[in-house]
């Protein structure tokens, strides 16, 4: 960690790729306990892997990928949603499908597309310390509407979150939040994208919330927490790749999974402790 | 004479299969307390979601307060009978019953100072205010039905609708309830299923008889064994017993 330490103040593409994680852990906080709190892992699940169609696609026709990524994202998460509010019964194939598709159109775009190689490993694994810093201010970007939708419409989204039912009846418009709540999902996808891939997003999207879930006592205070233990992770898995030269998302990931299991660990101690 | 709030018009309702309820009539008048009994899967949640707006109902008119009950939602509150949110949530006693300030309150940000001023009262009245900070998930049975009806009476309905409000719940804290609900029925007209007439009938001061349809509608002193036996396709025995 030292060295890392000490190649932190000298090199810009650390300092770059320790601002990305910052950046990433902010909206990520945010949705991750939406995602969490809602139980909609798997739907996450679908449109981070769906979103390799719309970069794939984006690749091939010349367009950045991550515009293609953020389109590709925002459609999965309506058609995801419109799949999980009207077609209950079959809504885990359907996802399912969704999920594998989407990754089939992405692989054979990129597979048209010369160099695909290299894009398709960065793009399923991320790599953070490529990030280009024009990227910060579009991650920038997408925090802040993040945070603003967050802010306006945190009574929308809590009533959501917590009994739609009762929300419907006081005249929440349920079905609107829902998609607008999958959009944001999308949106703090691609944030993650280019941190640890489209392979490991869930995993950083959901464990600083789950581990932040067992010490709070709102979603607000949970929200807070995870932004904090999701920068934590990403500088911490940065640090100890470093000196080994492991991959850096990978090795965020371990990290924020260690962490979670170590929590859930010492929380069920807590809790057996007290009966 | 006193308006009818909720009138049934002929009602009948299917999910996808059977008929769950078959021309259903009913009025209720404003300020009535009103107890819907009768056996299980004989239609009484059903007619409750039908009020509610969250079931359009297969034939009839539901209307409440003359107009379609989801144009109405704003002026009724509802404690459910599962509450449909998971223990671990991570939310206060204090915020569950904001929630039921939506629709009465400003639509964007958080919640006002009014809003928090306003749930005091409710949380006093319905006894959980020492409980405001607690977890949701720390609650008992008898604690969390307070917090559900503090939420439903959050945003001041003119019509409460209860589905087994004490179904998991002790016999006392049942009759506390009961109590602060007649309470309740001097500003407000209630709608309560249950499936106990026998306790409901000391409370209420109409009981609708379901059973798929609407057997009878009346007051409680004209309940006999008869419409009971009608009611659940069997004799009730009453068993005396005493606690020394």
């Amino acid at each position: 960690m030292t060295d890392f330490v000490a190649a932190l103040v000298q090199h810009e593409f650390l300092q770059t790729a320790v601002i990305a994680g910052v950046l990433a852990s902010i909206g990520c906080g945010v949705i991750g306990s939406y995602v969490v709190v809602k139980r909609i892992t798997f739907l996450a699940g679908g449109i981070a892997h769906a979103v390799l169609g719309g970069m794939g696609a984006a690749l091939f026709y010349g367009v950045d990928p991550l515009n293609g990524a953020l389109a590709a994202a925002v459609i999965a998460a309506i058609v995801i949603g419109l799949v999980k509010l009207h077609l209950r019964q079959h809504e885990d194939t359907t996802i399912g499908a969704m999920w594998a598709v989407g990754m089939a159109v992405g692989i054979i775009f990129i597979s048209r597309t010369p160099g695909y190689q290299v894009d398709l490993m960065s793009y399923l694994f991320g790599n953070i310390l490529l990030v280009p810093s024009p990227d910060l201010r579009w991650m920038l970007g997408l925090d802040v509407l993040l945070l603003s939708l967050t802010v306006v419409f945190y009574k929308q989204f809590l009533a959501v979150c917590f009994d739609e039912e009762f929300a419907r009846l006081r005249g929440v418009p349920v079905t609107i939040f829902y998609l607008l709540l999958l959009c944001m999902v999308a949106i703090s996808v691609v944030l993650l994208i280019q941190v640890v891939g489209l392979i490991l997003v869930i995993a950083l999207l959901t464990l600083p919330a789950a581990i932040a879930q067992q010490y709070a006592n709102s979603v607000g205070r949970m929200m807070v927490l995870a932004i904090a233990l999701g920068a934590l992770f990403c500088v911490l898995g940065l640090g100890l790749s470093y000196r080994p030269d492991f991959p850096p998302g990978a090795t965020i990931v371990l990290v924020t999974g260690a962490a979670f299991l170590l929590s859930s660990l010492v929380s069920a101690l807590v809790r057996a402790g007290r009966r | 004479m006193i308006p009818t709030l909720v009138r049934f018009e002929d009602v009948s309702f299917r999910y996808s299969g059977p008929m769950v309820l078959e021309s259903v009539h009913l009025d209720i008048n404003e300020g009535e307390f009103v107890g819907v009994v009768g056996p299980n899967a004989g239609g009484k949640s059903t007619l409750l979601k039908l009020m509610l707006g969250l079931l359009p109902p297969t034939r009839g008119k539901v209307s409440v307060a003359g107009r379609p009950p989801q144009q109405a939602t704003r002026m009724m509150g509802y404690v459910p009978q599962y509450p449909a949110f998971g223990r671990d949530f991570p939310i206060t006693v204090e915020q569950t019953v904001l929630l039921g300030r939506l629709g009465v309150t400003r639509w964007w940000g958080g919640w006002s100072r009014a809003d928090r001023e306003s749930i005091r009262n409710v949380m006093e009245r319905t006894e959980i205010a020492p409980l405001a900070r607690r977890q949701l998930g720390t609650l008992s049975g008898g604690q969390l039905q307070r917090v559900l009806l503090a939420r439903a009476l959050a945003c001041e309905p003119a019509l409460l609708l209860l589905d087994e409000p004490t179904a998991n719940i002790d016999m006392r804290s049942e009759s506390d309830i009961f109590d602060l609900l007649k309470e309740l029925n001097r500003k407000m007209t209630i709608v309560v299923v249950s499936h106990d007439v026998g306790f409901i009938s000391q409370y209420v001061t109409r009981v609708a008889c379901l059973n798929r349809t609407l057997i009878c509608c009346h007051p409680t002193y004209e309940l006999d064994g008869r419409t009971i036996k009608q009611l659940y396709g069997d004799a009730v025995q009453m068993v005396g017993h005493s606690h020394d």
